[in-house]
């Protein structure tokens, strides 16, 4: 068996007096998918904020490539290739796409100074390979349709290389033929070897892009399954009552 | 950032009008043409003495001290956050500066005119403007108590410090070095001013060329050359213009007289001599270059425009924001003790109400100049504009014996009427709030 790209094992963070996250341990392998599904609240935003290092964990370990890493700031998540496309996009809308996709990594040239015309270059490169539609470079990416913002969230990870993508409802706002071409688009990095952690409320959607699927229920991990073991069914009751249907089949 | 529009695309050249190919900020000509009306119908109103040598370089050196803070407010309100003590902090440093040269140097071997006296003044003040800006950004960023409260309690601590510091006394007269820094007791002449004009044109057309060359590089859309020739062009009228007129501006036959004098010379017969560009204009002029760089060149100017628009994005891209608000406070913090230093050395005095209700004209300068309350947006250059649209209606109608409340009214009414048409023109181009 090979070593996972990542594990997270017994990852528990509490908010005040609420456990937002309480003991759960998922993984992830290369080119592989994994969805984590739950209501709202159920406390898959917040364990993936831990590995974009947006939160800080109370208790646990995080393993990459099966070396334990220590993850305390979005800047280290980042230095081991992990790249999050989070559910508010976390574009500034005033800055144009280069400054977006570039945002905290600035191209600079030998004086220091940033360098606009090197990072259009490498955002029209990127952008043409990605979304070939894709002409407004240089307006504020408050003018641009939910496509084309999560085309520049998606841009951002893929240019810096991840190699582990997070992906917090990456097509919560976008219309049928956008949705359609952010699955294309997880297909196709999935196939390079990335690994990929989904987050959606749409179940069909997860059945169909991922390889397994993990529930969450108030905090907990209500279980793991790799998507061909279960029906959208299972999958509802899982989050909907917190039991594994199978537990009890297998009992 | 650049206005580049979709015609950028490459392969697809579309029609363009003339002013759509010159790329000029509409923004900028906006302001540029609601000064131009206003000088215009105070020439008019005043008997032409509105646009006369000597009023527009009296106008350029009062405007000089509100415009060096309000390129620093910009960023302030670009990261959501607000100043209301710069006009008190502007005090404090001007109180510093006023104490070291005239009282608390002196015994320290030190005696009056010490020619290195008013620099370690200057330093000092810029010391103190820095460490209470960045000690109210900490209280803000670090401590979490908005910028308003910090920044109104700062309002009052500051400038009773300063009184505080001077028993409310007014302190001088300053250093003569020092006072060079006013406005016209410190000027180039007409040769070093057409010397600085020329290098300022200079450099003008090679940041023009050098931008079009990186553009051409990477191979995107450039204007065309005639264009490029036209902005060129009314860049070198307006600098060299502006060098003309206030080395038009002659020093009066009494004054030289006088000079002459302190000299043990006799004037001689028809000798004439030029004012030209005060040392204050060009403590502004650098102080805009340096802050245009960082705010559209630089890794901080990019975070500070980032986290006015979206905070949350610039924290998840790994920006510190809480340290940035220290920092932006800190430059503010800096650029009033620079203000301090031209707005005293033109008194040739510390008083004690200087700076008083600073911290509205600059604020006002700022967002007449475009600047945003709800963040993300505003230019230096807008800034300096706003300050100079503000100063030339006041003076205007000080000129003109408006009494001094109608001033006021006027002022006011200009600053809401002005923010109205930037939200109209936004909503009409569909961009941002």
């Amino acid at each position: 068996m090979t070593t996972p790209l990542v594990e997270l094992k017994n990852i528990s963070i509490a908010f005040g007096g609420i456990q937002a996250v309480d003991d759960v341990s998922i993984d992830l392998m290369p080119g592989e998918v994994v969805g984590l599904l739950g209501h709202n609240g159920a406390g898959k935003s917040t364990l993936i904020k831990i590995l974009s290092g947006a939160y800080r964990m109370d208790s646990g370990e995080i393993r990459i490539n099966g070396e334990k890493v220590e993850i305390n700031s979005t800047r280290d998540a980042r230095r081991h290739n992990i790249e999050t496309i989070y559910q508010t996009l976390a574009l500034a809308d005033n800055l144009d796409a280069a400054s977006n996709l570039f945002l905290g990594r600035e191209l600079v040239n030998a004086l220091g100074l940033v360098d606009d015309a090197k990072m259009e270059a490498e955002t029209r490169k990127i952008m043409a390979r990605l979304n070939p539609n894709f002409k407004k470079i240089t307006e504020p990416v408050s003018a641009l349709s939910g496509g084309q913002r999560q085309s520049v969230a998606i841009a951002r990870a893929v240019y810096f290389n991840a190699k582990i993508l997070i992906m917090d409802e990456p097509t919560a706002a976008l219309g049928v033929h956008e949705t359609q071409m952010v699955a294309d688009l997880i297909k196709e990095l999935k196939a390079q070897g990335l690994g990929i952690f989904l987050i959606s409320h749409d179940t069909r959607e997860m059945l169909d892009l991922c390889d397994r699927v993990s529930v969450m229920k108030n905090g907990q991990l209500v279980g793991t399954e790799r998507v061909e073991d279960v029906t959208e069914d299972d999958i509802l009751s899982m989050i909907i009552l917190g039991k594994n249907p199978r537990d009890k089949a297998v009992a | 950032m650049t206005d580049t529009t979709q015609a950028a695309s490459p392969g697809a050249p579309k029609r363009r009008s003339i002013w759509k190919s010159l790329e000029i900020d509409p923004r900028l000509l906006g302001m540029i043409g609601a000064f131009i009306l206003i000088a215009l119908i105070f020439n008019m109103l005043t008997g032409g003495r509105f646009l006369t040598p000597r009023n527009i370089f009296n106008l350029t050196i009062q405007t000089v001290s509100v415009a060096i803070m309000a390129t620093g407010m910009v960023f302030i309100i670009v990261t959501r956050h607000i100043d209301l003590s710069v006009g008190a902090l502007l005090a404090t440093c001007s109180a510093v500066m006023a104490m070291m040269q005239t009282d608390w140097l002196l015994g320290l071997g030190f005696e009056l005119g010490h020619p290195a006296l008013p620099w370690i003044a200057i330093g000092a003040g810029l010391v103190v403007g820095t460490l209470i800006g960045a000690f109210q950004g900490y209280l803000a960023g670090y401590q979490g108590i908005p910028a308003f409260i910090v920044t109104l309690g700062g309002l009052l601590v500051w400038r009773n410090v300063a009184w505080y510091l001077t028993n409310g006394q007014t302190i001088g007269p300053l250093d003569e070095t020092y006072v060079a820094f006013g406005g016209i007791q410190g000027t180039l002449g007409t040769t070093w001013s057409w010397v600085v004009g020329l290098i300022a044109v200079a450099a003008a057309l090679l940041a023009l060329m050098s931008a079009r060359r990186n553009k051409v590089a990477h191979g995107f859309h450039v204007k065309p050359l005639w264009a490029e020739g036209v902005v060129a062009g009314l860049i070198a009228i307006g600098i060299l213009g502006f060098v003309w007129i206030l080395t038009s501006y002659e020093i009066p036959q009494r004054v030289l007289e006088r000079d002459f004098e302190a000299a043990g010379r006799v004037l001689p017969e028809g000798y004439t001599a030029s004012y030209g560009l005060p040392f204050s204009v060009l403590v502004l002029i650098a102080v805009a270059v340096v802050m245009t760089v960082i705010a559209t060149r630089t890794r901080l100017g990019r975070y500070i425009f980032a986290a006015g628009g979206n905070p949350d994005a610039a924290e998840l891209s790994g920006i510190n924001i809480r340290f940035l608000t220290v920092k932006v406070f800190a430059i503010l913090g800096a650029l009033c003790a620079i203000s301090a230093v031209v707005a005293s050395a033109r008194l040739a005095n510390h008083t004690n109400d200087i700076g008083t209700l600073d911290e509205l004209r600059v604020i006002a300068a700022a967002v007449i100049g475009g600047t945003a309350l709800s963040g993300g947006i505003g230019t230096i250059y807008g800034a300096i504009l706003g300050a100079l649209i503000m100063q030339s209606l006041q003076s205007g109608m000080a000129m003109m014996g408006v009494d001094a409340p109608f001033q006021n009214i006027v002022v006011g009414g200009v600053l809401v009427l002005a923010v109205w048409i930037d939200i109209q023109y936004r909503k009409w181009t569909g961009e941002g709030k």
